[in-house]
């Protein structure tokens, strides 16, 4: 074995490295908010809607639950302008990110809301409250806290998936790798610290989300 | 000049379909023996192989997938200087992922089986390879095949990345699809729905196994 390994060049450009995850960690935060969201909603017309809603939105959890994310991402960045939706790289794949992760966080948030127990809705509209005060007084607090290991995982699935969007130009952390190794010929070193980066990246969201955990549904709080 | 996006290049896609199935079989069969590797050291008796089997999970679960194959198409060149195809690095790379998720999901079949069925086995004075080849597996393969299933519709989505380090796939064909015929409003929801008809019986293959092997155990669900 003769080649020697350089990873002081790897060193040398910790600042674009650190550039590229800034934005990775900026892009899975605002899509776990975006895509939380759209979970939530998505849950709740599932389970409340019309026959229609619900039948759109199974419509959109399988569509982008059996299609790969990387056509998802040509979809909206390469396809949409066609129609006249133009989105920046940025834009497409935090669009994108939100989307696919809002397909997988609907089937979760529903199976939460499916657990919990019949009698606390049928108390709830008991006492008056309606659909909608029962689910966000009653409901979705408890179906979270059932569902917060699944949506966590699913969440770092989706960081690290992330790394796709570099397919277009949207500048991440993959992005950054791909452009260094390829001015700098040191393809493995790139990719070796990088994909530590990644590591580490799982491994603190992994904390954070068990913090955010904590201090929301344990802190104070008899189970 | 351009192309039009018509039935012949609508069947240029139908045709590459036969590399993403491909690809996701040999990942399949490798990572299935590899997942069996490594759900039998994550639950065999011996720590040090537990951790070895831990390791290796979480390092192939808390990284990329792309990140992975850009590792063993770089990383086997520089390790082992010979220099490697697009198609081999992609096939060792998914193989790895592959084995470690398997892996995890048949640990869980494992450790599903109660533990009396272990002592029952050892009090037969069967030794702990017939153990587990009689008694435990059985059991637990039948536990295992709704979320492998499940799994391999991930790997097929999961083989597009393949796409960008060039082997020509579904999604490559696509791109090069939409390179001649400038129509990426027409063949990425192609490509989108060919992935789906692949998926989707899947998908659905899952969940009703899902349903049976929960009716068998007589865990109430509800509709």
């Amino acid at each position: 074995m003769n080649y020697v390994f350089h990873f002081g060049v790897v060193w040398d450009h910790w600042r674009d490295l650190a550039g590229g995850a800034w934005l990775t960690i900026r892009l899975s935060a605002m899509a776990i908010v975006l895509g939380l969201a759209l979970s939530i909603a998505g849950a709740y017309a599932k389970v409340n809607g019309p026959r229609p809603l619900r039948w759109l939105v199974g419509a959109y959890v399988e569509t982008i639950r059996n299609t790969p994310f990387l056509v998802q991402i040509f979809i909206i960045y390469f396809s949409l302008p066609a129609v006249g939706l133009r989105l920046e790289a940025n834009e497409a794949a935090l669009a994108a990110m939100a989307i696919n992760f809002g397909a997988y966080g609907t089937e979760i948030v529903r199976a939460g809301i499916e657990a919990v127990p019949q009698g606390q809705v049928e108390a709830a509209r008991a006492l008056g409250l309606t659909r909608l005060q029962t689910f966000r007084f009653v409901i979705l607090f408890p179906a979270v806290k059932t569902v917060f290991p699944a949506l966590a995982s699913q969440f770092v699935l989706m960081m690290l998936g992330s790394s796709i969007v570099s397919a277009i130009s949207a500048v991440e952390l993959t992005a950054v790798t791909n452009t260094l190794q390829s001015t700098t010929f040191r393809a493995f070193e790139f990719y070796f610290v990088t994909t530590a980066i990644y590591l580490a990246l799982a491994l603190g969201f992994r904390a954070v989300l068990g913090s955010i955990y904590w201090l929301v549904f344990r802190r104070n709080r008899p189970a | 000049m351009s192309r039009d996006f018509g039935l012949s290049e609508f069947l240029f896609l139908v045709a590459a379909m036969r590399w993403t199935l491909l690809l996701s079989l040999i990942a399949f069969l490798g990572g299935g023996a590899a997942g069996l590797l490594v759900a039998l050291l994550r639950t065999s008796p011996m720590v040090p192989l537990r951790w070895l089997a831990i390791g290796f999970i979480q390092l192939f679960q808390g990284t990329p997938v792309l990140m992975q194959l850009f590792l063993c198409f770089y990383g086997i060149t520089v390790l082992f200087h010979v220099e490697i195809d697009a198609w081999p690095a992609v096939t060792i790379a998914f193989t790895l992922y592959s084995g470690a998720f398997l892996g995890e999901i048949w640990r869980g079949s494992i450790e599903a089986i109660p533990r009396a069925q272990w002592e029952a086995a050892e009090c037969l004075a069967l030794g702990y390879f017939h153990q587990l080849r009689l008694v435990i597996l059985p059991q637990a393969m039948r536990i295992s095949i709704p979320p492998t299933v499940g799994f391999l519709v991930q790997l097929i989505k999961g083989t597009s990345i393949a796409s960008i380090i060039g082997v020509v796939e579904l999604t490559r064909a696509g791109q090069l699809m939409t390179n001649v015929t400038f129509e990426p409003m027409l063949v990425y929801p192609a490509v989108a729905a060919l992935y789906f008809v692949l998926c989707w019986p899947l998908s659905l293959l899952s969940q009703y196994l899902e349903r049976r092997i929960d009716a068998a155990l007589g865990i109430e669900r509800r509709p």
